[in-house]
């Protein structure tokens, strides 16, 4: 039974479900344009799955794994390093430190612009009211002229398989492992798990990954991802592509994976891994909400279903980040969330969709902005293309990091970049300039024209640009 | 404990000023009397200094503000602050005495040059910029299609290829494409400027009348004496003094030149104050030497230097302007060979003295190449009559053309 609140102390302008990247910078970007806002998350910390279990606590264990890997190389340049070991339970605590300073620094952010952060489990009433769950057992009523759901995503299960968090894991628990697993098998070539895979590949594991299409990174452009695959196995990460896992069962310190050729034409086979790291995708999470009840329409992947304002089907609740369509990463939630608070205040509020960045944290690391070359194929877009290899930039050679290359695509006729791709070294901050050429509307020839600094990466995609107009100075 | 900074009095009749600029921040070190900010009237620009050593503490007009006399600008504290760098004070208004003269509107109104084809171009984009560049086109025929207008390479492209892309003329080669017009606010000065000058034409019944002056034996004195009068007196012997004591001369013979109407009265003046005009990059300002018929000419010539000096760096009081009963204005340092001077009312008479030029003239029944130059006098024909602004100049130029006559006072 819903308890309608007096006090003005429950009353809100806004009241934002969910403070993870899109929920805590609605909140805050609401707050600043002078909205009186209270966030909700049942986690007991802000930061949502980003913060706490996904972007920075992986974020921290690759970059200490990375560390781990350049004293390999250290001999080379003169540095003896010796026996490097590792203290697998300090690295964990190593990262709890980047995660607590994260959320800690979200909750001072909340403070600062007066959001109210309530740490409770909320239920949608009906539109304007919101029951909150309070750890202590009580509820408070809050009463808000708008709704925000933020509530984000979770793991997509593998039908037939259980997610044990212990031998059998998903993200979550592979931030987590107790040990360094002699054989990690991953289940889904996509970034989480590709990812994940680099960490414990460089902390000492055989890791082998096992993915149902042919190719790894569905949805990146081919070419990079062809050359990614390429790298990593370099690396020593083995790679089963084409292939379905048909089951899986935990024993006390190892797992059985059954797999199968996807095609269907084949023998089964069984593997055996100390850990399984499901990674095959995630789904929008609203459980717990009472959408359904309110009549707030969703799509077959669970999706809330929004206009071009974010608003839901029904009146004063709107919904941002995983929980609605569109590519699943934390700056397209925050970019939503800013535009919502945007709208809710009045003023005129756009997020382009077209120039959202994806980066994949590997070493090399992997970045694209725009379209990939499947895509303009399909569109029927005739393009040209320049290409730069790492190996022939000056700044590369000497760090030792001349595997990729940038590729870049331009209207054939036109010269207007409209996509960007890149592998290699920095290449999730060198696509920045990417985008804000793209957001510029800038050709190929903005990009050659303008001044790059030497010697650095970015050269390259000065080079790359440079290519499209078949004059390349340093190839 | 904090100094109040306030706007000091500024002179009768006037009641509040406009802040032309800060030459300190908050936070600065401020020495006592040093100039704090300068302030423009109607009149004059005067320099605010501080009454106490200290910090900057507070800045409560900022410049562009109108601040009445006596209202609060600004406060010190005690303390040290950041020093300041020293040029400050001097940034007011310096120009040359024998620069070109020009208007301050004229100076920020730019020709079809470098400064503001390079503001424009900068918004293209580089490659934009080389297609224009290129293929010599007229940017600004080109629809832009970009964020925020900006034209594309690939509107350039299209507009190249619909032919709507002019070929920008030879001329406009260098030529900013756009900005054809600036607007700028007019200063307090130039307004004051404006509506006095307006005031002069629409009150005094203005003519003008003109002579010219053989000024060989005037040269020539000087060339003799100059040497030594520099050696005496510490300043150079221009023309101004002669100028200044053959007016007197005139004035002291044609009284009406140096009277002023008053109503329905007409008031002579047993006294010559004499207003020398003097351009500044703000403005054309005239400063005053009192009871110039007491001075002896090394005396004007260095009171004129230190009016010109003062009015140039903005130092004027307003004092310095007042009580004027003639003015003597010289266009022929900026090359004028002939004008008509505006009356500087209340007064009834302006002398403009102009460009010594070499020209053919007859003397003695010969033509003689002769250091020329030509004398106007504007007058107030309410009470100035045609015969006495006639003799006026006449005596003007009988006294310039033989100074001796000065001494005679012939």
């Amino acid at each position: 039974m819903s308890q309608m609140s007096q006090n003005s102390n429950d009353n809100f302008d806004l009241v934002v479900i969910g403070a993870g990247p899109g929920g805590y910078v609605c909140a805050i970007r609401a707050a600043q344009l002078g909205l009186k806002v209270a966030c909700i998350d049942k986690r007991g910390a802000p930061g949502g799955t980003c913060l706490n279990v996904g972007c920075i606590p992986s974020k921290a264990l690759l970059h200490a794994s990375e560390v781990l890997e350049e004293t390999k190389h250290a001999e080379a340049m003169g540095i003896s390093v010796g026996t490097v070991k590792v203290d697998l339970k300090k690295m964990m605590a190593y990262k709890q430190d980047g995660i607590d300073g994260n959320t800690q620094g979200v909750t001072f952010l909340l403070k600062k612009n007066k959001v109210e952060e309530i740490i409770g489990e909320a239920r949608i009433e009906a539109a304007g009211q919101v029951a909150v769950a309070l750890p202590d057992g009580s509820t408070r009523p809050l009463t808000a002229k708008n709704i925000v759901i933020a509530t984000g995503s979770e793991v997509t299960p593998l039908p037939g398989i259980e997610i044990d968090e212990d031998r059998i894991v998903s993200s979550t628990g592979a931030l987590e492992l107790p040990d360094v697993p002699k054989h990690l098998l991953i289940v889904g070539a996509g970034i989480i798990g590709l990812e994940l895979g680099s960490v414990w590949r460089r902390l000492g594991a055989e890791v082998t990954v096992v993915e149902f299409l042919d190719r790894i990174t569905p949805g990146v452009d081919a070419e990079l991802a062809k050359q990614f695959q390429r790298v990593l196995q370099k690396q020593g990460i083995k790679f089963k592509l084409g292939t379905k896992v048909t089951g899986a069962v935990a024993q006390k310190t190892q797992v059985k994976v059954s797999v199968a050729p996807a095609s269907g034409a084949g023998d089964e086979e069984t593997l055996t891994a100390d850990r399984v790291l499901v990674a095959i995708g995630r789904r929008p999470y609203t459980a717990g909400l009472g959408l359904e009840a309110l009549g707030v329409k969703q799509d077959q992947a669970g999706r809330v279903e929004t206009d071009a304002h974010f608003k839901s089907s029904v009146d004063g609740i709107y919904a941002i980040g995983d929980a609605i369509a569109g590519p699943m990463l934390a700056h397209k939630a925050e970019d939503e969330g800013v535009a919502l608070a945007e709208h809710l205040a009045g003023k005129p509020a756009h997020v382009n969709y077209d120039v959202i960045p994806g980066v994949i944290y590997t070493a090399p690391e992997v970045a694209w902005v725009g379209k990939s070359e499947e895509e303009l194929k399909e569109a029927g877009t005739a393009y040209v293309v320049g290409k730069f290899p790492f190996m022939a930039n000056g700044r590369a050679k000497v760090n030792g990091t001349t595997d990729g290359f940038v590729k870049i695509l331009a209207d054939a006729k036109t010269d207007r970049v409209l996509g960007v791709h890149i592998l290699g070294a920095q290449a999730g901050d060198m696509i920045a300039e990417a985008a804000v050429a793209m957001e510029f509307s800038a050709s190929a020839e903005d990009i050659a024209r303008t001044c790059h600094a030497h010697p650095t990466l970015t050269e390259a995609v000065k080079e790359a640009a440079l290519a499209v107009d078949n004059r390349a100075l340093h190839i | 404990m904090s100094n109040e900074i306030r706007v000091p009095t500024l002179g009768e009749s006037i009641t509040e000023a406009t802040i032309a600029q800060w030459y300190k921040k908050p936070g600065d070190a401020v020495a006592m009397d040093e100039p704090l900010c300068e302030l423009e009237t109607d009149k004059v620009t005067i320099e605010v200094p501080a009454q106490s050593a200290g910090v900057l503490s507070e800045v409560l007009a900022e410049e562009g503000a109108t601040v009445e006399v006596g209202a609060l600008l600004g406060s010190i504290a005690e303390g040290e602050g950041a020093p300041a760098p020293a040029s400050a004070p001097e940034a007011a208004a310096p120009a040359q005495e024998k620069a070109p003269e020009k208007e301050p509107e004229k100076v920020e109104e730019k020709t079809p040059e470098t400064p503001e084809a390079k503001a424009a171009d900068a918004d293209l984009s580089p490659a934009v910029r080389r297609m224009v560049e290129e293929h010599k086109l007229d940017a600004g025929a080109i629809d832009g299609t970009g964020k925020g207008g900006r034209v594309t390479k690939a509107d350039v492209v299209q507009a190249m290829e619909s032919g709507t892309a002019q070929l920008g003329s030879v001329l406009a080669n260098n030529s900013a494409p756009g900005v054809r017009e600036e607007r700028v606010k007019m200063t307090r000065l130039r307004k004051t400027i404006a509506a006095r000058l307006k005031e002069s034409q629409n009150t005094a019944a203005q003519l003008t009348t003109f002579n010219e002056v053989d000024m060989g034996a005037l040269m020539q004195l000087r060339r003799d004496y100059k040497d030594l009068f520099e050696q005496k007196y510490g300043v150079r012997l221009g023309f101004m003094g002669f100028f200044a004591r053959a007016c007197v001369t005139a004035l002291h013979e044609i009284p009406a030149v140096n009277a002023e109407i008053a109503e329905d009265e007409i008031i002579y003046k047993n006294y010559v104050n004499m207003g020398v005009a003097v351009g500044t990059e703000k403005g054309l300002v005239v400063p005053v030497l009192r009871d110039v018929q007491n001075m002896g000419l090394a005396q004007i010539e260095q009171t004129i230097g230190d009016m010109g000096r003062k009015a140039r760096d903005g130092k004027l009081a307003i004092e310095d302007l007042q009580g004027g009963t003639f003015t003597i204005s010289n266009g022929g340092v900026y090359g004028s060979l002939m004008s008509t001077p505006i009356l500087n009312m209340p007064q009834s008479g302006i002398l403009g003295m102009h460009k010594i030029q070499d020209r053919p003239v007859v003397v003695n029944g010969e033509v003689a190449v002769r250091p020329m130059m030509y004398l106007a006098l504007s007058y107030d024909h309410r009470i100035v009559d045609g015969k006495e602004a006639v003799t006026f100049l006449v005596r003007v130029k009988e006294c310039l053309e033989a100074p001796e006559r000065l001494l005679l006072d012939i």
